[in-house]
């Protein structure tokens, strides 16, 4: 292979700058999103697990629509076609007002995106904690809220942390796509030093390097929290 | 007498010497020992790059430079004497076009790429067939004629480019107040521009006038300001393979002495209103050596 090698160019200005800003951007982007699918995930999972009849067809169809359709179509989708269907001056501000709208409507993509991921998980997480469980909390006086409280999402929670763990690693690299409606994070600014200093292969090997680190990391954090949460006897370690 | 003599035996040595050297180089054309050991051509191709190369109505790659490439096929089917010789289509993009050419999957990316001398330190370019200048995409009732009159507007800008670099590089010298909104690709770009997400796309103006042709009413659309630049396209070859790369500029050099070249141009852009330009008439008439 005809190729000039020179890893020297990663940690020349600006491209070590870039590389950089291209993770605080992924980190950013992907904790954002996390924190709406993790919230937003949970309280359709919870309906979804315990309602009945049109709150569970709402949340059924969410999460039909949002995990059935591919992701780089909905990114395009909330980008460029969701502001057309709105009214006009909606539309304007979603377009020039809002600051940095390409950010802005990836986290929410993203987010929503994931939500519909985590919503499963959750309600296959309360669908796992033995039936006895919601009797005996309802049996001991507690409402359903209460019932969901302390008594089923604390052991729901548990039981899901490792499929979790894999929702909140596959987000920092589903971020990528952000690309595609010109976010520039990690693997965006990769291809700009690529296209700058035409040395692509040592500008992905960083960007490799880069998503395994971080993923490495957050299976680390979630290991130590399910080993800290773990109620002796109980949970199976994943 | 005797330095004469001894001068013609060190030029007889040297000639053989730079026989030998170049029957070495053609043995070690890794393009070409590609070729004859697959039996097939592998031509990279965009799905959008009108009129250069792109995917027709049927789902092929056409164009002004897919048709030249054919030509350059044709030139290597005959000088390696394969009679058999394949084309393999592989579509390629702005991302991948360089490292695909520099490891080895296509050996001639046909479709839009400009000459640069940073690129040149990972491929090689043949001869320039176009040339192109970077221009604006502009709705026609906006008013605006100038990199300048987008001052707190914005501009859409293919991601990764050439000309993303030189208005990126110009909104700086000038600190134009100009927000540059990046873009996947062409029609990306233009989308944004039809949906008032910016006020200006900004490429190659050769790339602007397929982009107007192409819309549902062209005549919303316009291209204008001054040229920001003057770029030559070449096809990308593989880095130091003198014999194939000596070939395609052969092919292209025929080409442009017997007015073939010129034709082909016609047919692909006229139909744009892209008239043959002085500069690129020059280039055809540098281009074609004889041989």
């Amino acid at each position: 292979m005809n190729y000039a090698w020179n890893w020297g160019v990663l940690f020349q200005s600006p491209y070590l700058g870039w590389l950089g800003q291209g993770i605080a951007m992924t980190l950013a982007v992907s904790v954002a999103a996390w924190v709406i699918a993790l919230s937003l995930g949970t309280l359709i999972g919870v309906f979804h697990s315990g309602a009945s009849g049109v709150v569970r067809l709402a949340t059924g169809s969410y999460i039909n629509l949002f995990r059935n359709v591919p992701l780089l179509l909905q990114m395009f989708l909330w980008f460029f076609v969701v502001p057309e269907l709105l009214p006009k001056a909606a539309g304007i501000w979603l377009k020039r007002e809002l600051p940095h709208p390409e950010v802005v409507t990836a986290i929410v993509a993203l987010g929503l995106f994931t939500a519909s991921r985590v919503a499963v998980q959750v309600a296959a997480g309360i669908a796992a904690v033995s039936r006895g469980q919601s009797m005996a909390a309802r049996a001991s006086g507690l409402s359903t809220i209460q019932a969901y409280r302390f008594v089923l999402l604390p052991q729901a929670f548990r039981i899901v942390i490792p499929p979790m763990t894999s929702e909140f690693l596959t987000i920092f690299k589903n971020s990528s796509i952000a690309l595609t409606i010109g976010v520039y994070e990690l693997t965006a600014q990769t291809q700009q030093i690529q296209s700058f200093t035409y040395q692509g292969f040592e500008a992905f090997t960083a960007a490799t390097v880069v998503y395994m680190t971080i993923a490495l990391m957050v299976t680390t954090l979630m290991t130590v929290i399910e080993r800290k949460v773990s109620i002796p006897g109980r949970t199976a370690r994943g | 007498m005797k330095g004469r003599i001894l001068g013609l035996a060190a030029i007889g040595v040297s000639l053989a010497l730079g026989v030998v050297s170049a029957a070495r180089a053609q043995a070690a054309d890794a393009v070409i020992d590609r070729i004859k050991a697959k039996k097939s051509i592998s031509i990279g191709y965009r799905e959008a790059s009108i009129p250069f190369s792109y995917i027709d109505a049927q789902g092929k790659p056409t164009g002004y430079s897919t048709d030249l490439c054919i030509k350059v096929a044709a030139t290597v089917k005959t000088a390696l004497g394969l009679s058999d010789l394949e084309i393999k289509w592989v579509p390629v993009n702005l991302q991948n076009r360089i490292p695909l050419v520099a490891n080895g999957t296509v050996d001639i990316s046909c479709e839009s790429a400009v000459n640069t001398i940073g690129r040149q330190a990972q491929v090689d370019f043949s001869s320039p067939f176009f040339i192109s200048s970077t221009r604006l995409l502009v709705k026609s009732k906006s008013g605006i004629a100038e990199l300048a009159d987008l001052k707190g507007k914005s501009i859409a800008l293919p991601i990764n480019s050439v000309p993303e670099r030189l208005i990126k590089s110009l909104v700086e010298r000038d600190k134009l107040n100009i927000r540059i909104v990046p873009v996947r690709d062409n029609s990306e770009g233009f989308l944004a521009l039809s949906t008032d997400r910016v006020d200006a796309f900004s490429t190659d103006d050769i790339l602007l006038f397929g982009l107007r042709s192409k819309a549902p009413s062209p005549a919303d659309y316009e291209v204008v300001g001054q040229p920001l630049s003057y770029d030559s396209y070449g096809f990308l070859v593989q880095k130091n393979s003198t014999v194939f790369l000596s070939l395609v500029n052969a092919t292209l050099a025929r080409l442009a002495r017997d007015g073939e070249l010129a034709k082909v141009y016609g047919t692909w852009f006229e139909p744009l209103g892209v008239p043959l330009s002085a500069p690129l008439a020059t280039t055809f008439q540098i281009i074609g050596i004889p041989e």
